[in-house]
């Protein structure tokens, strides 16, 4: 039978000491990597927003909004309707935009803009996330 | 060239390596307070690290400080034991700052040629102390907020510049979000700059002068530092640890009530445990002692104290056993009681 190697005392007290202190490594870095993880923000709690007032807007104007923590545009159209997309020119690509429609003009872009749906409750425009 | 060379060429690290090797510790009666000073600095470096974890989420204004706390606690992974962790190592160090302090006066650590480390050590003590002042403010609840309102109203009490220093410290008349911004500040930037700053020169003495061996009889004796006493002081890190999480899991610092300026202070108000003595001192001492507000004196007093404290390798400096000895022993031994009696007290005359 062949002698199996010997394992003296001291390098089984290394063994222990070493996976001892990994062990440990392990249970303090863990909480403190999980800490940094940052926890989920509510999104808008309806889904919707009050993006302007009746009269604020000028027909053929726009204006800019935050739909949670994003920003997206209000428009007034020519004919009287409200818009509501989530952008209306990407500087970072130079893509044009269609305002009616949210179809793509001009840019690299590959998808039309998400559209909200706009309703005018009272005197409030109120922009709720459709999809 | 080898890596060993390549490094040696440009940090000169075996010099340090050979220090380290021929640096010892002695083994005398109550070598236990060589420990005391790296359980301080543990404790140190958690604060650093769960102190830069806090500031990830916390918000220093009077609106949302106390929500930041409670999103910490609530939301945050991890984030209630990080918090605990921080509010039981802040107040283990300040336990350990004076058990430190005061095994190094008992064995007599502060003589020539470390009346400078004494100096630096004593001014990190009272560094300390502030940190704990400042950050007992940060969770904006109401304990803290009338606790602030009084600590530095005693601020206010010291003769000459008194009002001055209170309205510095507040940031205005009143403990306002002012305060908080200051207190903030004073907490996370500058105190741990001067910290570092001292608590490395501190550390650089202690190298320099190598470990003070007190008077004693038989031979000197004394046992490595690498790796004997590395391995010994790991063991309590690693034992501290424990007790730090334990005691930060069963017995979570409270979060407390948002803090509300218009509410009356809550009945039993006191500071901190580590400045109850000071404080009940100063319930106890008349309103007129020979025609000085009995306030204003006592704060003298202290004051007085802390210049002894920080003075004490210059009134005592000699290794016999001399007058100067007997009176400075007496003196250490009768601050131990003073200090555990009124806080003692504090907590029990309600």
């Amino acid at each position: 039978m062949a002698k199996s190697p010997r394992i003296t005392r001291r390098s089984f007290a290394d063994y222990l000491l070493g996976t001892g202190l990994v062990a440990l490594a392990g249970t303090v870095l863990y909480p403190l990597a999980r800490y940094l993880i940052p926890p989920k923000v509510k999104e808008v709690a309806a889904g919707s927003v009050v993006a302007a007032k009746v009269g604020d807007l000028q027909p053929n104007s726009g204006k800019v909004f935050l739909f949670g923590s994003k920003p997206a545009i209000l428009i007034h159209t020519g004919q009287g309707t409200y818009k509501a997309f989530t952008a209306v020119w990407c500087a970072c690509h130079d893509g044009h935009y269609d305002t009616i429609s949210g179809q793509v003009l001009a840019g690299p872009p590959p998808r039309p803009l998400a559209e909200f749906g706009v309703t005018v409750k009272g005197n409030d425009i109120v922009v709720t996330r459709t999809a | 060239m080898h890596l060993g060379g390549w490094l040696e060429d440009r940090l000169r690290w075996r010099a340090a390596d050979a220090f380290l090797r021929h640096k010892a510790v002695p083994i005398v009666r109550h070598g236990y307070v060589y420990y005391f000073g790296g359980i301080t600095l543990f404790l140190f470096v958690v604060q650093v690290v769960t102190g830069l974890l806090l500031l990830m989420y916390y918000k220093p204004t009077a609106e949302a400080a106390h929500d930041s706390i409670r999103f910490i606690t609530s939301k945050v992974q991890f984030g209630w034991l990080v918090r605990s962790v921080h509010s039981w190592a802040a107040n283990l160090m300040v336990f350990w700052v004076f058990a430190h302090m005061f095994g190094a006066f008992f064995v007599g650590a502060y003589r020539r040629p470390r009346e400078v480390t004494w100096i630096s050590g004593t001014l990190l003590l009272f560094i300390t102390m502030t940190f704990g002042f400042t950050g007992y403010l940060l969770p904006w609840n109401t304990l803290a907020y009338f606790a602030t309102k009084v600590g530095t109203e005693i601020v206010g009490a010291v003769p000459l510049v008194g009002h001055g220093l209170l309205v510095l410290l507040r940031g205005g008349e009143d403990v306002t979000e002012a305060t908080l911004n200051r207190f903030f500040g004073i907490h996370v930037a500058i105190l741990p700059l001067l910290t570092t700053m001292l608590l490395g020169f501190h550390l650089f003495l202690v190298q320099l002068h190598g470990m003070s061996r007190p008077e004693s009889r038989g031979p000197a004796r004394s046992v490595a530092f690498v790796p004997n006493f590395v391995l010994r002081e790991a063991l309590i890190w690693v034992i501290g640890l424990g007790v730090l999480a334990t005691l930060a899991v069963l017995l979570p610092w409270p979060v407390g009530e948002r803090a509300d300026p218009l509410a009356p202070a809550p009945a039993g108000i006191r500071p901190e445990w580590y400045f109850v003595f000071m404080f009940q001192t100063l319930k106890l001492i008349p309103p007129h002692v020979l025609g000085i507000e009995g306030e204003r004196l006592g704060i003298l007093a202290f004051m007085l104290a802390a210049l002894v404290l920080l003075a004490v390798p210059l009134l005592e400096h000699d290794d016999r056993k001399t007058r100067a000895r007997r009176i400075a022993l007496a003196l250490g031994i009768f601050a131990v009681l003073y200090m555990a009696g009124m806080t003692i007290v504090g907590y029990l005359v309600p």
